[in-house]
């Protein structure tokens, strides 16, 4: 199965998809491809159905989310963004990534959850600013390099998001 | 993922956790990340005039392997001239802590993180000799 995620769901590969229409063509496959469809048809239909069902559920869970699509369209491109022995990243944004790091430990540390709230409506500022950016990058200027530190600083800034929710989750309860 | 007990002792009791003034010129300091997890390390060394590491912290947001990497790495690093520092490899440090292959990423960044603390040391003496 060659069929490229995009083309799955009838989308053109960029990087701004419409996610209305992502969401309802894979409901639409998750429900063709359905087991209940198949319960009296032969084993090669049967698998057919459910290789599609796996592909569609791995290529939505992609393209949902933006750093993953993002990364997803480069590697289209023949570009791994997310090299695992690639460790090197801008100072200044490492410089960053420990001053939130180190916002949220105090933050922690004084149960201050409106902080907390401060820094990931900072997060989501800085993923919509990430979002533009490689939507410009990747389609309108085929900047792949650009993209790829844009890729990898989202998946930081995402990294840093679920870090603050399981904080503010903690001092909840 | 069952952890070993190198890594869960290190995890849970971090050896050299903290900073160095980073003014210090005797003071180099490597910061990485990693993007395949989020994982961000920060490494300090001191070196004295002989070119010994006298001292070395670190500051590292990520999970138990990295935290353990770079626990483990500051441990060895005392003691060491920065160029017997800017050869340890990322295998001796998985092997040690007995890393799994989906950990590995970890090690690198530990390695690396040294890399770029001797690369800033050597800059900083770079620029004494000069001025």
């Amino acid at each position: 199965m060659t069929q490229g995620y995009f083309e799955l769901f009838g989308l053109d590969s960029k990087f701004s998809i419409d996610l209305t229409t992502l969401e309802s063509n894979f409901r639409k496959i998750q429900s063709e491809s359905h087991p209940d469809r198949f319960v009296t048809a032969n084993d090669a239909e049967k698998l057919k159905s459910m290789q599609l069902a796996t592909l569609a559920n791995e290529a939505y869970q992609t393209l949902k989310k933006p750093a993953l699509r993002a990364e997803y369209l480069l590697k289209l491109q023949g570009i791994e963004a997310i090299s695992e022995t690639n460790t090197a990243m801008p100072m200044d944004f490492l410089m960053q990534q420990m001053e939130w790091r180190e916002a949220i430990d105090d933050a922690k540390n004084a149960n201050d959850i409106a902080s907390l709230d401060a820094l990931l409506a900072e997060m989501q500022q800085e993923g919509k600013v990430l979002n533009t950016a490689l939507a410009l990058f990747i389609d309108d200027h085929q900047d792949y390099e650009a993209a790829t530190e844009a890729t990898r600083k989202l998946i930081f800034i995402d990294k840093v998001s679920i870090d603050i929710n399981k904080v503010i989750e903690q001092i909840e309860n | 993922m069952a952890y070993s007990d190198k890594v869960l002792d290190h995890y849970e009791n971090p050896r050299n956790v903290g900073t160095l003034d980073k003014n210090d010129p005797n003071v180099g300091t490597g910061m990485v990340g990693a993007p395949a997890c989020g994982d961000v390390m920060k490494l300090m060394i001191k070196v004295n005039d002989s070119g010994i590491i006298e001292d070395a912290k670190f500051k590292t947001y990520g999970c138990g392997s990295a935290i353990a990497s770079s626990s483990l790495v500051t441990e060895w690093l005392k003691g060491k001239t920065i160029d017997e520092a800017y050869a340890i490899k990322n295998s001796a440090i998985a092997e040690e802590l007995a890393l799994p292959p989906v950990k590995i990423h970890c090690s690198v960044l530990a390695e690396d993180a040294i890399k770029a603390a001797v690369a800033d040391i050597k800059a900083k003496q770079l620029a004494k000799e000069t001025a």
